[in-house]
């Protein structure tokens, strides 16, 4: 791209791919600081954030609201589940196939969302992806004969690949492939928001009908990004059905669906880095509370086992919106900058009655 | 700015987890999960969601089973610590719970995981790892691979040998008649109707009906069968559906002989979904198999029912109640036979000699090329609001072998019901 063409505030590409690469190389180096159960919690983190990442985007920059990217990543988990069972060939291709399979999935289904959800806003956008993650079991169970019903769908062993056997235990290895697939995912969505997209996604966001009169399909751009966010939260469903061997409705249930929301939210509206923090916090939490209930006596840890979670996830989101609005990464920017509050910046921030809008320090 | 945050995500991921994992970074030792004088083993198992109300029971069971085997001196100067994990029935939630078992908990064997879609998606793992993984509360016939999965051994006899010997027992009882099923649309419905076809021949069923377990309606498929002339129906259904079904037909004035797997004919369950007015009428007849002690003046149930009062806070005492102190039994059966230094290849060792007789009422069949533990099953009815043995057991395997009626005893109790070398 060449520099007249560069948009404001938009880094060459080059940059940004060396940059994605260089910190998916850290990430990929820190696995063999952690031990197995640690590096399935990473590889946990990674698939939430291709689906939390997606839908942060998604609200941040065209302000559609989904609570149904449970079921995308279902749709990616079972276009990954289906493939892989299908292919004649074993290893890293068929990985490969499959994953591509499940991001095509999830493409199509989030285009024809994406095509309903153009004509809603609201409430009622946030009411057809609702209808949509209370459908997905009916749906497992209508096609029974391909989606095998309550079961799921389950795949062979992806074990490691032999040559590296020796050095890297199975968890590391789901850990690394959950990252690089995370880490492209990522660098996909910040890509498209940074460049021109970004800006239509920004222009319909704030004024349809302004963006609409400057020559912008907003329908279409809206289509797109819903389809884009789909096809994120899908690779993040097939990396989970990698890592689990297995997708089943019973996995993406209307509670995760909208625990994918509360990351987004606790991490930030808007923000990619809000929603690494918010998937770590999802991961994170119930198995803290697990460990602090476990020197309870056996009754009553069973009686909060699983309930407690939901409970802190509330208090959290209460806490977390009364205390910094903007989110885990709003705070973080905001106490890092330390901007006066009567510097011109302020005054352009959005109005706040936009609550969908993210800050500059946000993305 | 907009560009900053590009991949710092899965870096700060990486901070994150390696600040939660300071404190329990642990390198695997020799034999996980055994000291001088404890041994700690693990389960999943659902505690929450919709299939607890059936199967809950069971962790608590082996638990009171442990605990007195504990007060009394436990195994080889060991008490047994059980750790239960609640799963949910959500094979995403297995994983979790399983890896926090082994890596963080370091339990000495995977014992009794529950479901064939929640330990499927384990199976590989803990072979991979080598860890123990013991008696699978699961019919299917997966868990029987030696060659596979040679660290896995099975508990329930597979769905394929009840349905084998249950469809053997009706062409005795009821010949010339209408045979139909309802099974539950996984791997428990179809292996279940594969053993069926195996006996009655692939036009000996005149109606297959299935139903989903997140659609709490069978009406559909009960007037199926009834407009098919059903006269014996197969039921491969957990307890609810299975009291949905014959509460539903008995609303639709539909009258029929009903055959059910052991996972959904515990008479004591199914009171509990029917109610104690209704449930001895519907009930009447109702013919189930089962592989453990159930007859009420059996030994080993006196014992269980002993120990249920004392270790378990008299919970309702059920089949699971059984069950679940069985598999108890089963464990400190095999780890009394792995010597006074436990290891998990002693503990494979002692279950491939086949040196264990666990309490069923057929022997155990567990060899090197055998990880199935009953290889049949007995038949029992429903009588006057008294589940019981109706005298029929019968022998097969999980092909096409034959059944064979089978003549010996059940294993006797011996020693207060706690096993010794």
């Amino acid at each position: 791209m060449n520099r007249r063409q560069r948009l404001p505030g938009q880094r060459p590409l080059v940059r940004t791919l060396a940059l994605a690469a260089g910190w998916t190389a850290v990430a990929l180096l820190g696995t063999f600081a952690l031990d197995p159960f640690r590096n399935y919690q990473l590889a946990l983190v990674a698939a939430y954030l291709c689906a939390t990442a997606g839908l942060t985007v998604l609200v941040g920059a065209t302000g559609q609201l989904s609570l149904g990217h449970a079921a995308l990543m279902a749709v990616g988990g079972y276009g990954y589940a289906l493939t892989s069972n299908a292919l004649p060939f074993e290893g890293a291709a068929r990985f490969v196939v499959a994953l591509l399979a499940g991001a095509a999935a999830s493409a199509v289904v989030g285009l024809l969302l994406g095509l309903a959800a153009a004509r809603l806003s609201g409430p009622y956008l946030a009411g057809l992806t609702l209808a949509v993650v209370v459908a997905l079991p009916a749906v497992a169970s209508t096609w029974s004969t391909v989606l095998h019903g309550d079961q799921g769908v389950q795949t062979d062993f992806e074990g490691v690949p032999d040559a590296l056997r020796r050095i890297i235990a199975l968890e590391q290895w789901q850990a690394m492939v959950a990252v690089v697939v995370a880490a492209v995912v990522v660098t996909g969505l910040a890509l498209l928001r940074g460049g021109r997209f970004g800006l239509r996604m920004q222009a319909v966001r704030d004024d349809e009908v302004a963006a609409r009169l400057s020559g912008i399909p907003a329908g279409r751009v809206k289509v797109l990004a819903f389809a884009a966010s789909s096809v994120a939260a899908g690779l993040g469903g097939a990396v989970l059905c990698f890592v689990a061997q297995a997708v089943s409705p019973g996995a993406y249930t209307l509670g995760f669906s909208l625990l994918l929301v509360v990351a987004v939210v606790i991490g930030g509206l808007g923000s990619i880095l809000g929603a690494a923090l918010g998937s770590a916090v999802i991961v994170l939490l119930p198995w803290l509370i697990g460990r602090l209930t476990a020197g309870l006596p056996t009754d009553a840890a069973q009686r909060l086992d699983g309930n407690l979670a939901v409970l802190v996830f509330g208090l959290l989101l209460i806490t977390v919106m009364a205390l910094a609005p903007q989110g885990l990464h709003g705070a973080l920017a905001s106490r890092r900058r330390r901007r006066p509050p009567d510097t011109p910046r302020q005054i352009d921030e959005p109005a706040p009655q936009k609550v969908l809008v993210p800050t500059e320090e946000q993305r | 700015m907009s560009q900053r945050s590009r991949s710092v995500p899965a870096v700060l991921a990486v901070a994150a987890l390696a600040a939660a994992g300071l404190s329990a970074c642990s390198t695997p030792e020799a034999s996980p999960g055994v000291t001088d004088d404890t041994i700690t083993v693990g389960t999943h198992t659902p505690l929450t969601g919709p299939a607890a109300a059936g199967y809950s029971s069971i962790s608590a069971a082996t638990k009171a089973y442990f605990d007195y085997v504990n007060d009394n001196g436990g195994i080889n100067g060991r008490s047994i610590e059980y750790v239960v994990k609640d799963d949910g029935y959500n094979p995403a939630t297995t994983q979790t719970v399983v890896r926090e078992l082994v890596q963080e908990d370091e339990v000495f064997a995977v014992l009794n995981g529950l479901g064939t879609p929640t330990h499927s998606s384990v199976v590989d793992y803990l072979n991979e790892n080598e860890v123990p993984d013991l008696f699978v509360a699961s019919g299917s016939p997966k868990w029987d691979q030696p060659g596979t999965y040679p660290w896995t051994f099975a508990y329930n006899a597979s769905y394929i040998v009840e349905a084998k010997a249950l469809a053997t027992y009706a062409q005795e009882t009821w010949p010339g008649k209408t045979y139909c099923v309802l099974g539950q649309d996984d791997d428990f419905g179809t292996d279940f109707t594969t053993g069926l076809i195996t006996v009655l021949g692939a036009d000996g069923l005149a109606s297959t009906q299935t139903y989903s377990v997140s659609v709490q309606d069978v009406v559909a498929q009960i007037g199926a069968m009834q407009a098919a002339g059903c006269e014996v129906n197969f039921l491969a259904t957990v307890n609810g559906f299975t009291a949905l079904a014959l509460g539903t037909a008995a609303k639709m004035k539909y009258q029929a002989q009903w055959v059910s797997s052991s996972s959904g004919g515990d008479y004591p369950t199914l009171v509990g979904y029917l109610g104690e007015d209704v449930a001895p009428l519907l009930l009447q007849g109702f013919v189930s198999s089962n592989y453990l002690p159930f007859s009420p003046d059996d030994e080993w149930v006196a014992l269980f029912r002993e120990i249920n009062d004392e270790y378990n806070g008299g919970a309702p005492f059920s089949g699971n109640t059984v069950f679940g102190m069985s598999v108890g039994f089963l464990f400190a059966q095999a780890l009394a036979k792995a010597g006074d230094d436990p290891t998990r290849e002693s503990v494979l060792d002692a279950l491939e000699v086949g040196a264990l007789t666990g309490n069923g009422i057929v022997p155990l069949s567990f060899s090197k090329d055998s990880h199935a533990a009953f290889e049949g099953v007995g038949i029992t009815a429903v009588d006057q609001g008294v589940q019981d043995y109706v005298g029929d057991v019968f022998t097969t395997d999980g092909g096409d072998g034959d059944v064979v009626p089978y003549t010996g005893e059940p294993v006797a109790l011996e020693g207060d019901g706690i096993p010794t070398a």
